[in-house]
C-alpha cells in the first residue's frame, strides 16, 4: 500500500490538535455537492437574509459589493437546497452544473 | 491528619471531587449515582467548592460540556451510571481520543431492559473499549481513594486520557462506611493544581477534534492506544506515590490467601468482599482457594495478572454481566483469550452473579467451588454459567 504523506503515529500532536483556528476552512466541501446549485434571482430578492441564516455551511455571507444582498459560495456550498426551500420569495432556483463551471464566479447571479 | 469518619460511599466520592479542587462538575441524576451529584451541588450551592456546576440536560449533555471545560483547561468531573452512562457512549470516545483528562466516578448499575436500578457490571462492560483509563474499587476507602489517584493519573503529562472509577451501585454508593478522610493539605501535596498540556485560548488558538481522514485515522488509534498501555507505569507509579503521602498501598491486581492456592477465584468491585470471607471459611475447612481481584481493569495488567495466578491449577471467574451470543461474559472471555495468547492451558469456569442486584451470597461461592472442582477434575470443556437462575 501506497503511504505517501502519511504521518507516523509518535509525530502526531496531542490529541491531534492542530496548532491554529479555523483549519476547516481549507476543507472544500462544495466538492461534495452533486450536479447542480443555487442561483439568487437579485429582481425577486427582498435581502431578508434567510438563505445566510439557514444556510447549514455558512455558503452565503453578505456581498460586500451589493448592499443587502448575500453572496454564495461554490467552495462550502453542498448542494442541500435549504436555501431554496426556505426563500420566502423563490428567488432561488436550482441550475445545472457543468464541470467547467465547478468554481466559478463564486456569486448567485 | 485524616479524620476517622462514618460517611455514605457517594458523599466520600463527591468529598473526595471537592477534596481535587475541581473547576466543573456536568453531570445529569441517575440512581445510584444521585447522592454524588446531588452532594457536589449542594457544596457548591453552599460555598464550600469555588467551582461551575452546570446542571445539563443528560449525560449526553454532561459528558459533551465535560470535554468543553476540559478542552478550555478545567479540572472536570462527572458521574453517571447505566442509561446515562450509555447515552453518553459517542463522546467517551471522543474525550479519549482528544487526550482530556476528565475524571469519572460510574456507580455500576444494570442496563435496561427488564427496567432495573440495582447493581451489576452490564453498564461498564458495554464501555470497556472508549480508550478510558479504569479502576474498580473494593470498598468505601477505595471509593475516595481511586477518585484521588484518577485525577493524579489523569492529569499526568506522561498520560493526557479519562479515567473512570467503577464503584458497585447500591452495594457500596449507598452504605455508610468508615473512612479516613484526608485532610486538604495532603491532598493538596499529592494532587498540585491541573497544568493542562495544551487547552482552548483565544489568544494562542488550537483545533481540537479534528476530522481524521482515512490517511491519519489509524496512526491516530495508535496513538491513543499507546498512551492507554503508557498510562500503566504512571498508574502503578502514583499508587506508590499515594502510599507514600496517605499509608495506603493499592496494586493493579489485588491477591488473597492465593499463594498455595489450587483454585483461585478472580473477581472485581465489591464482591471481593464476600469472595474473600467465603475464602476464609473455606481455607478453615482446609480448601486451598484464594482469590484475585482486578483493580486495574484499562490499561488491563496482563504481567500482574500472570504474576497472580501462578500455581494454581484452575480459575473461577467471576462476571457480572452477560455478553449473549458468545460462550463466557465479558471478563472470561478476555481471560481465556489472554491466557491462550500466553500460552497457559490453564481452565476457566465462568460464572455470571448478581445480576440486577441479585445478592450473591458465601454460600455461592461454595456452590461455584464445587461446581468447579469438580469440572476441573474431570478434565472437561470449559463453561459459563448463570447463577442463581430458577427453572
Amino acid at each position: 500500500m501506497a503511504d505517501e504523506g502519511l504521518v507516523p503515529w509518535r509525530q502526531l500532536a496531542l490529541g491531534m490538535a492542530m496548532p491554529e483556528a479555523g483549519s476547516a476552512k481549507r476543507f472544500n466541501t462544495g466538492d461534495w455537492r452533486g450536479k447542480r446549485y443555487p442561483v439568487t434571482d437579485r429582481d425577486k430578492c427582498i435581502k431578508c437574509g434567510l438563505c445566510w441564516i439557514t444556510c447549514p455551511d455558512m455558503a452565503y455571507l453578505p456581498d460586500e459589493s451589493a448592499e443587502g444582498y448575500y453572496k454564495w459560495d461554490s467552495y462550502y456550498c453542498k448542494g442541500c437546497g435549504i436555501c431554496i426551500a426556505e426563500c420566502p420569495k423563490q428567488a432561488i432556483e436550482w441550475r445545472e452544473e457543468k464541470e467547467e463551471d465547478k468554481y466559478g464566479p463564486a456569486c448567485g447571479s | 491528619m485524616a479524620r476517622r469518619v462514618g460517611l455514605e460511599v457517594s458523599l466520600a466520592c463527591a468529598e473526595a471531587a471537592k477534596l481535587a479542587n475541581v473547576d466543573v462538575v456536568a453531570a445529569y441524576p441517575i440512581t445510584p449515582q444521585t447522592h454524588i451529584v446531588e452532594h457536589l451541588a449542594e457544596l457548591v450551592a453552599d460555598g464550600h467548592l469555588d467551582a461551575e456546576f452546570v446542571p445539563v440536560e443528560s449525560e449526553h449533555s454532561a459528558i459533551s460540556a465535560c470535554v468543553g471545560s476540559s478542552a478550555a483547561g478545567a479540572r472536570t468531573f462527572t458521574s453517571s451510571s447505566s442509561q446515562g452512562l450509555a447515552l453518553m457512549h459517542e463522546i467517551l470516545f471522543i474525550a479519549s481520543a482528544m487526550r482530556l483528562p476528565i475524571v469519572m466516578a460510574v456507580a455500576n448499575r444494570a442496563l435496561s431492559g427488564p427496567l432495573n436500578i440495582w447493581n451489576d457490571h452490564s453498564d461498564i462492560m458495554a464501555e470497556r473499549d472508549i480508550g478510558w483509563v479504569q479502576t474498580f474499587a473494593e470498598n468505601g476507602q477505595e471509593v475516595l481513594d481511586l477518585m484521588l489517584h484518577a485525577f493524579k493519573v489523569a492529569e499526568d503529562k506522561r498520560v493526557c486520557l479519562p479515567v473512570i472509577v467503577n464503584m458497585d451501585g447500591f452495594l457500596l454508593t449507598h452504605v455508610i462506611e468508615p473512612l479516613l478522610m484526608p485532610e486538604q493539605a495532603e491532598v493538596d501535596a499529592y494532587l498540585p493544581p491541573y497544568q493542562p498540556q495544551q487547552r482552548l485560548d483565544i489568544a494562542q488558538p488550537i483545533s481540537m477534534g479534528m476530522v481524521g481522514m482515512p490517511e491519519v485515522y489509524t496512526e491516530a488509534k495508535k496513538a491513543s492506544l499507546e498512551a492507554l498501555l503508557g498510562s500503566y507505569d504512571v498508574v502503578k507509579e502514583h499508587w506508590a506515590g499515594f502510599a507514600k503521602q496517605f499509608g495506603r498501598q493499592y496494586k493493579p491486581i489485588e491477591s488473597y490467601r492465593s499463594e498455595d492456592a489450587e483454585v483461585l477465584f478472580v473477581t472485581m468491585g465489591s464482591l471481593g468482599e464476600t469472595c474473600m470471607t467465603a475464602i476464609d471459611e473455606l481455607r478453615e475447612a482446609g480448601v486451598k482457594v484464594g482469590s484475585v481481584r482486578i483493580r486495574l481493569w484499562r490499561p488491563f495488567p496482563v504481567d500482574d495478572f500472570l504474576a497472580a495466578i501462578q500455581g494454581a491449577k484452575g480459575l473461577i471467574v467471576m462476571d457480572r454481566a452477560l455478553s449473549p451470543g458468545v460462550p463466557a461474559g465479558p471478563v472470561a472471555t478476555e481471560l481465556r483469550g489472554l491466557l491462550y495468547a500466553k500460552g497457559y492451558h490453564l481452565p476457566v469456569q465462568n460464572f455470571v452473579a448478581g445480576l440486577g442486584g441479585r445478592d450473591v451470597t458465601r454460600a455461592d461461592f461454595r456452590m461455584m467451588l464445587d461446581k468447579a472442582r469438580k469440572a476441573f477434575a474431570a478434565g472437561g470443556e470449559m463453561t459459563c454459567e448463570m447463577v442463581g437462575v430458577k427453572e
